[in-house]
């Protein structure tokens, strides 16, 4: 092949995948676009102040933001704890061994596995034998969405703190657990705050899970052991209803949450880019 | 050397409490010790727990049916007749159709980042496509009914009929009323969803190839693009493919934002425009009126199942593939 002829196909290519690269962009911006657009006019005080009410009462989502905070909040204190000890076992205790291995691969499969199948389960583990939907079951299947996030970040994290100075801190005699509270997560303190954010960021947006689990609820109630409301849900019964309040009131909810979200994310790597 | 490594966590050895003689920091190390295995175990348990009880639910549908519950088209609530065969055709077909689209675009974005975007501009570029994955699958499913279907009824589906429909067996895939969801419009969001994922792995391996391989490349006179295809990718290939699974794998069990747009309709049909149905989406879509104990829900947590083995298979050949690319 001739030079001009591989030089012409160089550009070709490079002006197409820079096209591409606008397309992903465009296509962030779109959807942000539209989100403004059509939540932005929705968005008004009735929002934060009152609850799910029926079409043409001026309702707001107030139910369903308290809903989902406490739902996630929850979740957080069930999930990272339990995160974080299991990727500290990764990281640390059971980094060569055959359980450390196993348990590595599993949580690579449960940070992919279908969030509506997490719902299913814990419908089938929590809903059904435990008199019906909850606010608790909607908060397990959340926490257990949590949990890989953290699990995976924490094991990576720590994986980049430097072996010496663990032995620094066993060489003064220190205990393990006071080289791994005092020494390695403090090292990781911003790497771990990471995974943290992530993972709220992730279970704020999840919708599937919380079908089967907290159900969801027109009414206030904070009745962690009765269904409770939550933001996607609420956003997922509005948008598809014939009714245009309930539709504006959908979309106010989803730039909500999508701020929210995509703050959370770019917040985590604010923290990250100042650790490393 | 070896001596002091052996008795480090890190090295994956049980340290020797050397000097810790108090007794208060060695029952508190069991403990902490103790917690940490819990944890780790505890996962393990959970997916253990997820699969039995998916089966465990899904178990009187299958026994009614046997295996003919996997090539089964009929879904019928009201003659009590189940079987999965449309959500399982939708669920593969749909998410392939996710992973055609996003391929080219994957390939091309992470050749954008990797080689021709100056270097200030490619982590706010790449952290730009990586929001694209932080958009809750919610957020796609609204953006698609209400923007997307309308544009693929109006200006797509259209003359993709008048032009492919005549064409004999591929126009199969091209018929019927131009509603704007289905098939395709499902397969389409999915492949901006799982863009960022596949997107961000690519890069990864990419920047993993050694300079040195490139230059050398460089050297005998490659093009920035004979280096990337010849070089750069196929010294990534088999995690490469692992990416590709990994997006694959995400597309298998996307709910929300497919269930807006799919249609929910569990008839066969050829065609990429015509109401169909995934898994995913039938287990959300028909849930609510599923009665307890009733043998729909046990067919739903069938399918739920069936999901759960397809993804399984999948993201364990990504990851398989991801980390021996990894190693090597």
């Amino acid at each position: 092949m001739s030079l001009a002829i591989r030089r012409t196909k160089d550009h070709v290519v490079k002006a197409v995948s820079t096209a591409f690269a606008g397309i992903a962009l465009f296509l962030l911006a779109w959807i942000l676009f539209t989100l403004v657009q059509k939540g932005l006019p929705a968005l008004g005080l009735n929002v934060f102040t009152k609850i799910t009410l029926p079409p043409g009462h001026n309702g707001g989502l107030l139910n369903a933001i308290v809903g989902s905070l406490i739902q996630i909040g929850i979740a957080m204190v069930i999930g990272t704890p339990i995160g974080l000890l299991a990727g500290t076992f990764l990281a640390e205790n059971g980094k060569t061994t055959k359980v450390g291995h196993i348990a590595r691969f599993v949580n690579d499969i449960l940070l992919s596995a279908p969030s509506i199948l997490v719902g299913l389960f814990v419908y089938a583990f929590l809903v059904n034998p435990f008199g019906g939907f909850s606010g608790w079951a909607g908060s397990a299947a959340l926490a257990i969405l949590v949990i890989p996030v953290i699990v995976r970040t924490t094991e990576d994290m720590l994986n980049l703190v430097p072996i010496g100075l663990r032995e620094a801190a066993y060489a003064l005699g220190a205990p393990q657990w006071k080289v791994v509270m005092m020494v390695t997560w403090r090292a990781a303190r911003a790497g771990i705050m990471t995974g943290v954010l992530l993972s709220i960021a992730r279970a704020a947006g999840e919708t599937a899970p919380l079908l089967f689990t907290s159900l969801g609820n027109n009414s206030w109630s904070t009745d962690l052991s009765a269904p409770m409301a939550s933001l996607p849900i609420a956003i997922y019964q509005y948008a598809g209803s014939p009714f245009d309040d309930w539709v504006a009131l959908a979309w106010a909810g989803a730039l909500l949450i999508t701020v929210s979200v995509l703050l959370l994310n770019i917040v985590s790597r604010l923290f990250l880019a100042r650790a490393g | 050397m070896d001596a002091t490594m052996a008795g480090l966590p890190g090295s994956g050895v049980q340290p020797g409490h050397i000097g810790d003689a108090k007794p208060v920091g060695r029952i508190a190390d069991l403990v902490f010790v103790g917690l940490l295995w819990g944890c780790g175990i505890f996962v393990l348990v959970l997916l253990g727990l997820i699969i039995a009880m998916l089966f465990e639910g899904g178990l009187p549908a299958f026994s009614a049916f046997g295996l003919d519950f996997l090539w089964t088209a009929t879904w019928n609530p009201v003659t009590e007749k189940f079987g999965a065969l449309v959500m399982i055709y939708g669920t593969i077909f749909s998410a392939i159709i996710a992973v055609i689209v996003a391929l080219p675009l994957s390939f091309g974005i992470a050749f954008f980042l990797t080689e021709i975007a100056p270097q200030v501009m490619r982590r706010p570029i790449g952290v730009a496509v990586q929001l694209l994955a932080a958009v809750p699958s919610i957020i796609y499913g609204m953006w698609g009914f209400f923007i997307i279907s309308p544009l693929m009824a109006a200006y797509v589906q259209p003359p993709l009929i008048d032009w492919l429909g005549p064409i004999p067996v591929i126009g199969a895939l091209f018929t019927g009323p131009a509603l704007g969801g289905g098939m395709l419009t499902a397969g389409l969001i999915m492949a901006v969803m799982i863009l960022p994922f596949i997107t961000a792995m690519f890069v990864e391996t990419l920047e993993s190839v050694p300079p040195m391989l490139k230059e050398s490349a460089y050297g005998v006179g490659g093009t920035t693009f004979e280096v990337y295809k010849n070089v750069s990718v196929p010294y990534g290939k088999t995690a490469m493919v692992g990416a590709v699974m990994l997006g694959l794998g995400r597309a298998l069990g996307e709910t929300m934002a497919v269930t807006f747009v799919i249609g929910n309709a569990t008839r066969l049909s050829a065609s990429l425009f015509a109401p169909g149905a995934t898994i995913a989406s039938t287990i959300a879509n028909e849930f609510p009126e599923a009665a307890q104990g009733s043998l729909k829900l046990d067919s739903l947590l069938a399918l739920g199942f069936i999901l759960f083995v397809i993804s399984f298979i999948v993201l364990a050949l990504s990851r398989f593939l991801v980390r021996s690319n990894l190693k090597s």
